[in-house]
């Protein structure tokens, strides 16, 4: 086609060819299944590490496995990993909100 | 119905909007987590005791539950795209089973404290003291509150099972079967930090 195309429409077109394209992205059902056994392992291992005490080191190590799992089910699951990037930066602009407001929030209880 | 050729969808917006109601979804329970933290800060000793009273065997059952439903619906995208409408059924049927486990399991666990009196606003529990009042509160509360997105999660993908069965959502317009599996991930999700704060961190 060598007609001149307006650029809003052009790039309609190509949105509409990315889109396709994503929607024909097909995630084998095993790659779900090698994450289900990863994320059932992390949860027997975080039970095994919390009924041995640690003290701190107990929390931090609970919070960072919960952290690894929930990163595994928004980027496989909810398929974070194959969106486009907008979605990721967003979900991470929230989480970054909400640690702010724990840092703020801690650091009136702390040196109040 | 849909059968017109013109006729005006955009799945990019549909799953941008199911995200930005998930945020807000995030924010609140972010919320009742920054108040946990504090209040467990305030009253170590007395979450720390009360916290060895929940059933960590129900509690991991439960997460496990949880994570197998999780990829039975992330499955059954998996198969609605393959045009294997009966595979679909069968994984979302999976899900609506597993999430009704989930509720009967919350079901005997809850059932267990009210028989020991422990519910809010009970005179057992407030003899207890403060600490113990807040940490109940804020179970109740939170995995209540958890249960009953766990029973709106099961309405929504039972109204898409329906819309599958009816082939109102087929291999090419299938965005309704993924933002239900958003939400149930989503709920899933909650449970994962939930689990290790209420459960494990004693």
């Amino acid at each position: 086609m060598d007609l001149p195309l307006p650029p809003v429409l052009s790039h309609y077109l190509n949105l509409t060819i990315i889109m396709e394209n994503e929607k024909n992205h097909i995630i084998p059902y095993r790659t779900f299944l090698y994450v289900l056994a990863l994320l059932i392992t992390l949860t027997l291992t975080s039970v095994a590490i919390t009924q041995i005490y640690l003290g701190t080191l107990t929390v931090v190590l609970a919070l960072v496995i919960a952290a690894v799992k929930s990163s595994f089910v928004l980027r496989i699951f909810m398929h974070l990993k194959f969106e486009q990037k907008m979605f990721s930066i967003a979900v991470i602009a929230v989480v970054l909100i909400l640690c702010v407001v724990i840092i703020i929030t801690f650091l009136d209880y702390l040196y109040r | 119905m849909n059968t017109t050729p013109e006729i005006h969808r955009d799945d990019l917006a549909s799953k941008t909007g199911m995200w930005f109601f998930l945020f807000t979804e995030m924010l609140l329970f972010g919320g009742l987590f920054i108040v946990y933290s504090i209040y467990r800060f305030r009253n170590a000793e007395a979450f720390h005791l009360a916290a060895h009273e929940l059933n960590v065997a129900i509690g991991t059952i439960n997460t496990i539950i949880l994570l197998v439903s999780s990829t039975t619906i992330a499955m059954s995208i998996t198969a609605i795209q393959k045009k294997n409408k009966k595979l679909a059924l069968i994984f979302l049927g999976t899900t609506i089973l597993l999430g009704l486990a989930f509720l009967v399991n919350k079901y005997f666990e809850w059932g267990e404290h009210l028989k020991e009196h422990i519910y809010p606003g009970s005179a057992v529990l407030a003899l207890r003291g403060q600490g113990d009042v807040l940490f109940y509160g804020l179970y109740f509360f939170m995995t209540g509150l958890h249960a009953l997105h766990i029973i709106i999660g099961l309405v929504f993908i039972g109204v898409i099972t329906a819309m599958i069965y009816r082939d109102k959502i087929t291999s090419d317009n299938f965005v309704l079967l993924e933002n239900s599996g958003l939400y149930w991930h989503l709920v899933d999700l909650i449970w994962i930090f939930l689990f290790p704060l209420f459960y494990l961190i004693t």
